[in-house]
């Protein structure tokens, strides 16, 4: 590990100011990714601006809906209240992330801002775009199973980790970022951006702005939101595909309104707008959902190794939307054996690995 | 407050064998306080360690993977390899080591009684981590932290070994004495 030196400023501007003055400072929050990244070579910065004591750390109501210091430990944020009954999606991305140990270490901004699990990147002895412009991208024909299918370059097929993120895309949060310049509103879905040539810009930040708070519009269609996640193991990996899925209908048992964002398929989260829209005043019955998927898939790039993405995309999506249908109808949220219940056409179609 | 002269790029590189960065921090650990002298990238688990002499948490994966040193930090289960132990200056971190009260019998914490009634290990070497792992968890259900298997997140929470499985998936056991683990818990839940 390279040496370097620690700071731990007093205030959220006095590290902003910190980092945006040395191109060698970074921001450390909970650890989890950055340490490792030190380790790992990943991440060679020559001094670790500490945020993680900063006060930024209360989950607020608003008149809009709800504030989240940046400093929110993702269990935290997970068990807050007025995120269990408002945003549930929103607690079970969380709950499906890491394990109890990294959840109570992990924060709110430093999860947006985690970087891909890709194995090339995480290894510095292999080429990678990302973690070394230029130097190709050893994933294209390598290891391929969590490469991306959506909105990937040839330069590029990493796809974004969180599934918090994925949830928040859904559910239209917007990142409150701290500037030299002062305070700006980020959407969550303009935080980050696709690969292009330059994989190695994941987000619209710029070096030394801090996320300070997520802020989360109160809708009854995020209080009718879930999250499903599917893994190679039951607990503790990183997905597969996952849905963030939010959902309300009309008295006729049409879509009134939906949300849909998918993680594991992009270098950001990919909100699902065509599907969203092939949905909205149709009844959410399984060919409508498979049909609405496929329309998403229009542009998606399938290779070997990611193939088995296009189904477990379907049936994850059509689990998702029958759960809070299932729900929606009275039906508990699953049943005694943890299976989902209540589902307009059988469960067969989806299978949430746990 | 910032205890290290701050990084100047266009002057002496701090990045040079002759200048590794120190800092001084003080951990209360099992009841006791430690001040210790530490270069800044001292893990918590190596501070713990090496620079305390405390090898009840241990090093499995390094990575953050494997649960092994799990600690108490501040009252919450907490991994010590993806920690710098310079963050964490004030922390008081109970290892496993120092669970047991004063006065409990055979000075085991009643966990660490049940992972012996159980059978709830063979090497033992995670067992410190799933010790810790498991009191913390106890804490947590028992405040109503909902997990991934909880089915109504608004309910009260019930510790079925779907959730205690679940809730302890952050601890791997390569000898797979999960089966006397699982039973450790549930009775230290009350089951």
């Amino acid at each position: 590990m390279r040496p370097l030196t620690y700071a731990a400023p007093a205030t959220a501007a006095e590290a902003v100011s910190a980092v945006s003055g040395d191109p060698q400072s970074r921001f450390l929050g909970g650890g989890t990714n950055l340490v490792d990244h030190l380790k790992l070579g990943v991440s060679t910065p020559g001094r670790l601006v500490d945020i993680s004591r900063l006060p930024l750390d209360t989950v607020e109501q608003t008149e809009a809906g709800v504030r989240i210091g940046t400093n929110v430990r993702n269990s935290d944020l997970a068990a807050h209240p007025l995120l269990r009954s408002g945003w549930p999606g929103v607690s079970r991305a969380l709950l499906a992330g890491a394990s109890g140990q990294i959840r109570n270490q992990a924060t709110t901004g430093g999860n947006l801002l985690q970087r891909t699990r890709c194995v090339y990147f995480q290894d510095v002895t292999t080429p990678c775009n990302k973690r070394e412009p230029g130097s190709g991208c050893s994933a294209l024909e390598g290891y391929g199973r969590y490469n991306a299918v959506l909105g990937a370059s040839e330069a590029c097929v990493a796809t974004h980790p969180s599934d918090l993120a994925v949830a928040l895309t859904a559910l239209d949060a917007v990142v409150v970022v701290l500037g030299p310049e002062g305070e700006r509103r980020v959407p969550m879905a303009d935080l980050h951006t696709l690969p292009g040539h330059h994989p190695e810009i994941e987000t619209t930040l710029s070096h030394g702005e801090l996320i300070t708070a997520v802020e989360l519009p109160a809708t009854p269609l995020a209080r009718q939101s879930t999250y499903v996640k599917t893994r190679d193991r039951a607990s503790y990996a990183f997905a597969l595909v996952s849905v963030a899925a939010a959902l309300t209908l009309d008295d006729d048992g049409t879509v009134a309104d939906i949300a849909l964002a998918w993680g594991g398929v992009a270098h950001k989260p990919w909100r699902a707008t065509r599907a969203e829209a092939g949905l909205r005043g149709r009844r959410p019955d399984e060919p409508a959902i498979a049909a609405a998927v496929e329309d998403e898939l229009q542009g998606a790039a399938f290779a070997p190794d990611t193939e088995y993405k296009r189904p477990l995309l379907r049936g994850a999506t059509t689990a998702a939307l029958s759960r809070l249908l299932g729900g929606l109808d009275g039906t508990p949220y699953g049943t005694p054996d943890g299976r989902p219940g209540g589902t307009p056409g059988g469960t067969s179609a989806g299978e949430e690995s746990r | 407050m910032e205890h290290v002269a701050a990084h100047h790029p266009d002057h002496e590189s701090p990045h040079t064998a002759e200048h590794v960065p120190e800092q001084g921090i003080t951990l209360r650990i099992d009841g006791t306080d430690h001040a210790l002298t530490v270069d800044t990238r001292t893990t918590l688990l190596d501070a713990l360690r090496e620079r305390a002499g405390n090898t009840s948490p241990k090093k499995g994966c390094d990575h953050g993977q494997c649960g092994s040193c799990t600690v108490l930090l501040d009252g919450r289960r907490h991994l010590t390899c993806l920690a710098l132990a310079v963050a964490y200056d004030g922390a008081e971190i109970v290892t496993a080591a120092g669970l047991a009260g004063p006065g409990e019998e055979g000075d085991l914490h009643p966990v660490q009684q049940a992972f012996i009634t159980h059978d709830g290990f063979q090497c033992g070497y995670c067992t410190p981590g799933q010790v810790c792992s498991a009191v913390g968890m106890l804490e947590e259900a028992g405040r109503g932290a909902p997990s991934h298997v909880t089915a109504d997140l608004e309910a009260d929470v019930e510790l079925t070994d779907e959730e205690i499985r679940e809730r302890m998936s952050g601890n791997l056991c390569r000898c797979g004495a999960y089966a006397g683990i699982l039973g450790a818990i549930r009775e230290s839940a009350g089951r």
